[in-house]
């Protein structure tokens, strides 16, 4: 099969029970995304396919065959890091590390939905939801961080978005 | 190398003189980056090549006999590579440093126990061999429930010995005021979001194992005790982990399984628990019951303390929760009794989760202090400083250091406790009940040896080596925070090297003794350093000053690249617990405040905001401490309104062993936190003078959740988790 992962083409043969997941990380190499609960009940797994956030662990991989797929390594390098990823640095918006490329990539698909006006169960306005602390909270609960750097993990995502915010204005 | 007990409360000279600025400062985690990229590779990732995948098969029933392993569909199935089930080493249970499990028994200690392993060419095919085994048993009448079973009195396993001072009945019968309350804490799982996972290769007669555990020093004399091989055949490596909370200290069975089957087939192996397995292959904390009593007169002022625990464990392992821990050195009052009895059961076993002891046993405590404030007509703080001991109260050693009335203090200013309305139910918003509750923290702080390496090579660039690991509390950067800061360098100029058995021994993470002893290591090594550059600058250490990567004495200034030139310094130091670890009492101390809202329809509770004012001695770096204790009082909030893991009592298995039905704190569960510090350099503790940070911030904080939920509503909550449940048929009518 062909796959497109982060701007570059991939060939693999694999099982039709392979997870996405599985695929980047048991047979491409691509270890970032990380394996924490194989349910769907994490959120450590989270990559972004045409752009939507997803729970690899969750669509197999036989049925991504013409999608464009986006992982944390497709996002920055350790030498040139996306905002967010910076972001979560400056502000410790982790500990351990496991569920941070999970959260950054979900992070990144969220601000999207919010830019898109798509209103979440905290939204009070559902046609044109307001962005605050409490809408990130929200968002954000697919992702589990057990060391429970969630405070932190606002705060580089509330910085990110204003910046964003800004430009755009 | 420097060796140096603690015998005495004094600072290695270069630390104390130390004038860079950078120990302390919130300094970003060094080996950040490589996290957010997702590059730090973890212990499942980057494999040898040819590795093959392995899979645990566990009984099928919860106690009794396996008698037969029917393995035949699984070999049949393509890609399947071997079966596994009769080695003699094949471990009952997990391991450490303190127990072995029994090895090559045919008997169940519970269910889910590992009775064969399966190994494939793929991760599916092991999966879908391993559930094609069929375990064959003769069960046995399983003791699931606790409720029935015979109580341990004083067990021989037990951690923490019984305290029994003064005449306890008689002050009991004689106080004015008597509390007398029993508290249940549930089962909780670690739940680090990294499943236990290990890869795993021979080399001739030499095992490199690449583990996700807390404590490699330990987990290799473990794995080679199991596998009847000498430790120094056996490599173990760990320098990403994905979370412990304890649950990753000893060595899980699964990687004495995958080494068997390395060996058998002579291919890298790699092993991770599927989510649901790690309920069964990796301890829990025990559900506990605790009987608290207090005595005192009108005033307060106590006279006895008792706090009597029950807990549980299997027949295989050997941990008791050591629940009163905390309570120990907490209040005064003459007479005390602390207990930690046992029921045996036919489950998995139970251990050490995040403060063993205080996370659980200080919840019991502190509900206890607010019930008996409430019921004198005291402020919950003023109780709390009318029992403050002037020395530890159980041994009657002075105490190391105790800022805890500052927490208060500090606390209560900034939380706004004054105002508060000590009548439940007063405080309305919209169909919100709100309530605030504090509880005081006390972790127990341990010394322990710790080695060390720092070496300044060609260039003047520093290396800080030695087993220790950093499973998210910010090892890495305190170790080179400290050597920058006497070496007078930049952090990032230090280079860190954590995560491997060849590197100087440490007691790894655990017990929240891993920063202040592996830091005390760095600083006794560095003083060797000091020396020799001293030496080659013809001064005394005493007269050196390093900053910014120049080395002064007097009026002379060198850069340290200059002094190093070809010729590297290479330097250990060795910190040991000295007197003072016996002469004195040390804690870790805090106060939390929580403010909550309660649904009066629905008794849905929502924290609204907690601050926490902590005593950690010295802080090594603002930013990962305040995370850490953060991330505690989260786990507070948490066990007081989600955690519980529920056991089926016909089968003794989990009814809700992941993430969707056991229920960890998620980000719209959190507020607005607070940390702040009352910062005391404890020269007691170690030779950097930091105490206990990583298991502090859990200790109370579930008791300030659950006393504000009473202030709120009028509901006292004995038995966490506070589900709405346990709220509703007792809240006031809106």
């Amino acid at each position: 099969m062909h796959f497109t992962i982060n701007g570059k083409s991939y060939e693999a043969e694999v099982d039709v029970r392979t997870s996405l997941l599985d695929l980047c990380r048991e047979h491409l190499g691509l270890t970032g995304s990380k394996k924490g609960c194989d349910h769907g009940q994490c959120g450590a797994c989270t990559m972004l396919v045409n752009g939507r956030r997803i729970n690899a662990c969750l669509t197999l991989a036989v049925m991504h065959q013409d999608d464009e797929i986006m992982t944390i390594e497709g996002l920055g390098t350790v030498e040139n890091l996306h905002p967010l990823q910076a972001a979560f640095v400056k502000h410790d918006g982790y500990q351990c590390g496991y569920c941070t490329p999970g959260q950054i990539c979900s992070a990144v698909g969220m601000l999207d939905e919010v830019k898109k006006g798509w209103a979440s169960h905290v939204s009070a306005d559902l046609t044109d939801p307001a962005f605050d602390e409490s809408e990130i909270s929200e968002r954000m609960s697919g992702n589990i961080c057990r060391c429970a750097a969630y405070p932190n993990i606002v705060e580089a995502i509330r910085e990110v978005a204003a910046e964003q915010r800004e430009v755009a204005a | 190398m420097i060796e140096q007990a603690i015998d005495a409360a004094e600072r290695p000279g270069g630390l104390a003189r130390a004038v860079q600025g950078v120990l302390g400062a919130a300094v970003p985690r060094v080996e950040g980056p490589l996290k957010v990229t997702g590059f730090a590779p973890y212990a499942y990732e980057r494999a040898p090549d040819g590795v093959v995948y392995a899979a645990v098969v566990g009984a099928s029933v919860g106690a009794g006999r396996v008698t037969r392993v029917d393995a035949a569909a699984a070999r049949a199935l393509p890609g399947v590579l071997a079966v596994i089930d009769d080695d003699p080493r094949l471990p009952a249970g997990g391991a450490n440093s303190r127990a072995m499990p029994h090895q090559g028994t045919d008997r169940v200690f519970h269910y889910g126990q590992p009775v064969a392993v399966v190994v494939a060419e793929t991760q599916a095919v092991a999966r879908e061999a391993a559930a094609l085994v069929r375990v064959e048993a003769e069960p046995a009448l399983g003791r699931y429930d606790a409720a029935d079973l015979p109580i341990e009195r004083a067990p021989k396993a037990a951690f923490l010995a019984p305290v029994d001072t003064g005449d306890l009945d008689a002050a009991l019968r004689d106080a004015a005021v008597v509390l007398d309350r029993t508290y249940t804490t549930p089962a909780h799982f670690p739940a680090a979001l990294e499943p236990h996972a290990s890869t795993i290769w021979w080399e001739g007669d030499v095992l490199t194992v690449r583990s996700s555990n807390q404590i490699v020093g330990a987990a290799r004399t473990t794995i080679a005790t199991a596998l009847g091989m000498a430790p120094d055949k056996v490599r173990v490596l760990a320098p990403y982990v994905g979370g412990g909370f304890g649950g990753k200290t000893g060595v899980g069975p699964e990687v004495i399984l995958a080494a068997i089957a390395a060996e058998r087939l002579r291919r890298p192996v790699k092993v991770a628990l599927p989510r649901r397995d790690t309920a069964y292959l990796v301890h829990h904390r025990s559900p506990t019951t605790q009987r608290v009593r207090i005595a005192c007169d009108r005033d307060g002022h106590i006279a006895a303390i008792a706090h009597e625990s029950v807990a549980q464990q299997n027949d295989d392992a050997g941990f008791v929760e050591p629940v009163p821990f905390g309570t120990i050195p907490l209040y005064a009052g003459a007479a005390r009794r602390m207990t930690t009895d046992l029921v045996r059961v036919d489950l998995p076993p139970t251990g050490a989760v995040r403060a063993p002891g205080e996370a659980i046993g200080t919840f019991a405590t502190e509900c206890a202090m607010d019930e008996l404030a409430e019921e004198l007509g005291l402020d919950p703080i003023e109780l709390r400083r009318r029992n403050e001991p002037a020395y530890d109260p159980s041994t009657s050693r002075p105490f190391s250091t105790r800022r805890l009335l500052d927490c208060y203090d500090e606390g209560a200013r900034r939380f706004g406790w004054p105002e508060r309305v000590p009548d439940p139910g007063s405080a309305l918003d919209g169909e919100w009940l709100i309530g605030i509750g504090m509880a005081t923290a006390l972790r127990g702080n341990f010394t322990v040896t710790a080695e060390a390496e720092v070496r300044l090579d060609a260039g003047g660039a520093a290396t800080v080596s030695c087993d220790m690991t950093d499973i998210g509390t910010g090892t890495y950067t305190i170790l080179a925070q400290t050597v920058a800061e006497i070496l007078g360098l930049a952090p990032a100029a230090v280079t860190v090297r954590l995560g491997d058995t060849d590197l100087p021994p440490t007691a790894g993470s655990g017990g929240s003794f891993g920063a202040g002893s592996a830091t005390s290591a760095a600083a006794l090594a560095c003083e060797e350093v000091l020396a020799e550059l001293a030496r080659r600058m013809n001064a005394a250490p005493e007269e050196l000053v390093l900053r910014d990567g120049q080395v002064s004495a007097g009026a002379r200034s060198v850069p340290l690249a200059d002094l190093v030139r070809d010729d590297p310094i290479v330097a250990r130091g060795r910190s040991t617990p000295g007197q003072q670890a016996k002469r004195t009492s040390q804690a870790s101390h805090g106060a939390h405040f929580a403010e909550v809202a309660v649904n009066a329809v629905t008794g849905e509770v929502r924290v609204r905001r907690m601050v926490g004012v902590f005593d950690v001695g010295r802080v090594l770096n603002r930013a990962t401490a305040t995370n850490q204790l953060v991330g505690g009082m989260i786990w507070g909030i948490s066990y007081a309104l989600g955690e519980a893991a529920v056991v089926d009592p016909r089968s003794g298995r989990f009814v809700n062993p992941d993430f969707g039905e056991y229920h960890v704190a998620v980000n719209a569960d959190v507020p607005r936190i607070e940390c702040h510090f009352v910062e005391e350099i404890d020269d007691a503790a170690n030779q950097t003078g930091a105490k206990a940070v990583g298991e502090l911030g859990i200790s109370g904080a579930g008791a300030a959740v659950i006393n504000a939920i009473h202030n709120a509503t009028g509901v006292r909550v004995r038995d966490v988790p506070a589900t709405l449940d346990t709220l509703l048929p007792a809240l006031p009518p809106v």
